[in-house]
C-alpha cells in the first residue's frame, strides 16, 4: 500500500502481513541453508549441535570414483542437450514471433507442454520408445531426452525476449541494404542475447537435476549428479550428501544471480529502446 | 491500375515467403518434438489397450479361446490347443511369458500355468483327453473364470489394464463389475494423489499470498531482493531440498528439537517418511510457482482501486476484500492450476520423503515399468494420469493465454 498507515487495525494489519510474508521467506530459504554447515561437521551423523570443523566430506567427494563419474556424466549429458534445446528453442520462437498461421496455438501449446506433463510419463514413453532403437542406456537417448525437456524454457525466455522487440531495428537495417542473415546476427542476436542466455541457463538447470529420466533410460556407469544423491538419500544418507549439496548450492546461486543480471540488463536495454 | 494490382500480388507474396520462413524456423523443433517427446507418449498410450502378450507364446489357444461362448461348455478342441501350447511353451522357455499375463488376471495364475507347464514336459505320452488330463493337473483349469481370463487376454486389443487402472474388470459374463477389496489398490492412489495435490496447492497459496502482496507492494530495490530470495529455492536442486528436509524433519532433527526445547513436545514426533513430510517438502518445492503468476498479478493492479474505494468511505478491509481480492483472481487461479498439475505428476519428493502409503500414481507407474514389468497397467495410469494432467493444462491455458507462460 502507497498511503501511509492510519488507523490501529492498518497498522495491526499490516504488521501481520510483513510478519507472515517474512515466515514464508524463512520457510523458503533456512532449510537450504540448514543443510550447508552439516557438510563441515566433523561427525557421521547428520545432526545438530555442531561436534568441530573438518573438510573430510569434501576430500572423499573429490577422491570419489562415483562422484567424479556423476560429474562427467551430469555435464556430458547437460550441454549437448543444453545446445540442441538452445538452438532449436530460439529457431522456433523467432518463427512463432514472425508471422501469424492458422494452427500457431496449437504448434505453440504443443511445444510448450513438456514443462506440464509428467516426467515419469515422458521417460516411460521414451523407455518403450527407445528400446528397440537399441537408444537405451546410451548417451544419445538421454541427451535428446533432456533436450526436449529443455526446449519449451528457451521458447518461453526467448519469446519474452522477442515480445519487446522493436521491429523497426530489423526494418530499418533491411531497408539499409543488410541481408536478412546479417539483419538476424548483427541486430537481432544482440538484442535476444539475454533471452537466449538464461533460457540456455534454465535448460540446462533442467537436465543438471533430471532424476527419473536417468533412472528409467540410463545405464548404471550413466549415472548423474542428481541421481546419485537420489541414491544416497535413499540407501545411505552421509555427510558426504550433504557437501554436494553444499557445492550444488553454490552452483544454484550462481545461476541465479546470472539470470537476474541478464533479466536486469534485458529491461534497461527495452527501457532505453523506449526513451 | 496495373501497379495497384502487381502491389497487392506483391505484397500477398511477400506475405507468403514470411509464413513459409516462419514454418521453417518452427519445423526443427517440432519435428525434434514429435519424435522425441509426442511419439514416444503416443506409442505408450497404445499400450494401454494392446494385448498380444499370450497370442505370442499361445497361438493355438488365443485362436481357440476367442469361439468360446462364455457360459457355454468348452470344447475339445479348446483344451488341445491349451494342453498342446502349454506343453510347447514349457519346452520352448517361453511359458513365464504366458504366466504372467494370466497372472495380472487370476490371483494364482502363475503357480497355475507353471506347476502345469512343469508336469506336462516332464511326461512325454499324449492324454486320450487334454481336459481330463488338465483338469487331474489342476481343477482351475475347469473354472468358467480361467477360461474367461484367457479369452480376455487373447488380444489383440484389451480394456483388462484400462479397467484395472481403476478397479474394475469384468466378470464371467462380461459385465464390468468393481474388483474384490483386497485386489483394489489404483482408485485409492489416485484419491491420494488427488489430495495431497490438492492439500499442497491449498497451503501454497495460504503461505504466497502475503508474500506475493508484499514483494509486488515494496519498492523496486527491496522488490528485487525478495524475488532473489523466491528465486533461490526455484534454483535450488530438487535433491538438495530433499535431503534439507530430512535432515531438517528427522527425530533428532532441528525442529523436533526446537518443539522439544520449547516444551511443545514431551518427546520427538515423527514429521518425514510419511504424509506431512510430503506435504511440506512438496509444498516448498512448489511454492515458487504459485508465488510467481501472483506477484506479476499483483503488481498490475493500479493503487487507484483501493484508494477511491477508501476514500468513498469503505473501511479499509472491506475495500481490500471487495476490490482488491477479486482483481487477484488471474494470478491466484493461474498459480494454483500450475502448482496443482505439477504435483499430480510428482515422484522424486514422495519418493525420498514419503512413506509406503504416500506414494503417488508416478511412483506406480515407474514401478510397473521396471520392477514389475506389467507394462499395460503402467500404461493405462499413464492415461490416467496424462489425461488429468492435460484437461487441466488446457483449463490454464485458456485461463492465463498460452503466451502468458513466463518464469522468473
Amino acid at each position: 500500500m502507497s498511503h501511509a498507515p492510519s488507523t490501529l487495525t492498518e497498522r495491526v494489519a499490516r504488521i501481520a502481513l510483513v510478519v507472515s510474508a517474512i515466515a514464508v521467506l524463512v520457510f523458503l530459504v533456512a532449510p537450504i541453508l540448514a543443510i550447508l554447515p552439516l557438510s563441515v561437521n566433523d561427525s557421521e551423523f547428520l545432526t545438530y549441535p555442531m561436534r568441530g570443523w573438518t573438510t573430510r566430506w569434501y576430500e572423499s567427494v573429490f577422491a570419489s570414483e562415483k562422484w567424479r563419474l556423476a560429474v562427467m556424466n551430469s555435464f556430458l549429458i547437460g550441454i549437448p542437450a543444453t545446445v540442441i534445446a538452445t538452438v532449436l528453442g530460439t529457431l522456433a520462437s523467432i518463427g512463432l514471433a514472425m508471422a501469424d498461421f492458422r494452427g500457431k496455438a496449437a504448434i505453440s501449446a504443443l511445444i510448450l507442454s513438456p514443462l506440464v506433463v509428467p516426467i515419469v510419463i515422458v521417460a516411460v514413453g521414451l523407455y518403450f520408445f527407445f528400446a528397440p532403437l537399441g537408444l537405451t542406456q546410451t548417451y544419445t537417448g538421454l541427451i535428446v531426452a533432456h533436450a526436449a525437456l529443455g526446449a519449451p524454457f528457451v521458447v518461453v525466455t526467448v519469446s519474452a525476449a522477442l515480445a519487446s522487440f522493436d521491429r523497426n531495428l530489423a526494418r530499418a537495417a533491411a531497408s539499409l541494404g543488410a541481408p536478412p542473415v546479417t539483419v538476424f546476427r548483427r541486430v537481432m542476436l544482440p538484442i535476444l542475447a539475454p533471452g537466449v542466455a538464461s533460457g540456455a541457463l534454465f535448460a540446462f538447470a533442467a537436465s543438471f537435476d533430471e532424476v527419473v529420466t536417468v533412472m528409467l533410460l540410463g545405464a548404471p556407469h550413466q549415472r548423474t549428479i542428481p541421481r546419485e544423491m537420489f541414491s544416497g538419500l535413499r540407501d545411505s544418507f552421509n555427510p558426504t550428501i550433504a557437501a554436494v549439496a553444499t557445492l550444488l548450492t553454490v552452483l544454484a546461486v550462481a545461476l541465479l544471480l546470472v539470470v537476474e543480471a541478464l533479466r536486469l540488463r534485458a529491461e534497461r536495454l527495452k527501457t532505453r529502446a523506449g526513451d | 491500375m496495373d501497379r495497384d494490382v502487381d502491389l497487392a500480388k506483391d505484397l500477398k507474396r511477400a506475405e507468403r515467403r514470411r509464413r513459409m520462413t516462419a514454418l521453417a524456423l518452427i519445423a526443427p523443433l517440432f519435428l525434434f518434438l514429435m519424435a522425441s517427446f509426442v511419439a514416444p507418449i503416443v506409442d505408450m498410450l497404445r499400450r494401454s489397450v494392446v494385448d498380444t502378450e499370450l497370442a505370442e507364446v499361445w497361438p493355438a489357444t488365443a485362436a481357440a479361446v476367442k469361439h468360446w461362448q462364455p457360459g457355454a461348455a468348452a470344447p475339445d478342441a479348446l483344451y488341445a490347443a491349451l494342453g498342446a501350447d502349454l506343453k510347447a511353451s514349457a519346452e520352448a522357455r517361453t511359458i513365464a511369458i504366458a504366466a504372467r499375463r494370466l497372472n495380472y488376471a487370476l490371483p494364482n495364475g502363475r503357480s497355475l500355468v507353471l506347476n502345469t507347464g512343469r508336469a506336462l514336459r516332464a511326461d512325454d505320452t499324449a492324454p486320450a483327453s487334454w481336459r481330463d488330463r488338465l483338469i487331474g493337473l489342476d481343477p482351475a483349469w475347469g473354472e468358467p473364470a480361467t477360461l474367461v481370463a484367457l479369452q480376455q487376454a487373447s488380444g489383440p486389443a484389451t480394456d483388462f489394464y484400462l479397467l484395472t487402472a481403476v478397479d474394475m474388470e469384468r466378470d464371467t459374463a462380461g459385465a464390468i463389475v468393481q474388483r474384490p477389496a483386497q485386489q483394489s489398490l489404483y482408485l485409492q492412489v489416485l484419491g491420494r494423489t488427488l489430495m495431497i495435490s490438492l492439500v499442497v496447492t491449498l497451503v501454497c497459496l495460504l503461505l504466497g499470498f502475503p508474500l506475493s502482496y508484499l514483494v509486488a507492494n515494496a519498492p523496486a530495490r527491496t522488490g528485487n531482493l525478495l524475488m532473489i530470495l523466491v528465486l533461490l529455492p526455484f534454483w535450488t536442486s530438487l535433491l538438495v531440498r530433499s535431503a534439507a528436509w530430512i535432515v531438517l524433519l528427522q527425530d533428532q532433527g532441528v525442529v523436533n528439537g526446537a518443539l522439544q526445547a520449547l516444551g511443545i513436545t514431551d518427546g520427538p514426533i515423527r514429521m518425514i517418511f510419511n504424509r506431512t513430510g510430503v506435504v511440506i517438502a512438496m509444498t516448498h518445492v512448489l511454492l515458487p510457482f504459485m508465488i510467481m503468476p501472483m506477484i506479476a498479478t499483483m503488481k498490475s493492479i493500479p493503487p487507484t482501486y483501493m484508494r477511491a474505494a477508501v476514500s468513498l468511505g469503505a473501511h479499509p478491509a472491506v475495500a481490500f476484500v471487495r476490490v482488491y481480492l477479486p482483481q487477484t483472481v488471474p494470478g491466484v487461479a493461474a498459480g494454483a492450476l500450475l502448482v496443482f498439475i505439477m504435483a499430480l505428476g510428482y515422484y522424486v519428493t514422495p519418493a525420498l520423503v514419503g512413506g509406503a502409503e504416500d506414494q503417488m500414481l508416478a511412483y506406480f507407474i515407474a514401478f510397473y515399468t521396471t520392477s514389475s514389468a506389467n507394462w499395460g497397467l503402467a500404461a493405462a495410469l499413464g492415461v490416467i494420469l496424462l489425461g488429468a494432467t492435460m484437461i487441466l493444462y488446457l483449463v490454464y491455458a485458456r485461463l492465463a493465454g498460452m503466451g502468458q507462460v513466463k518464469l522468473g
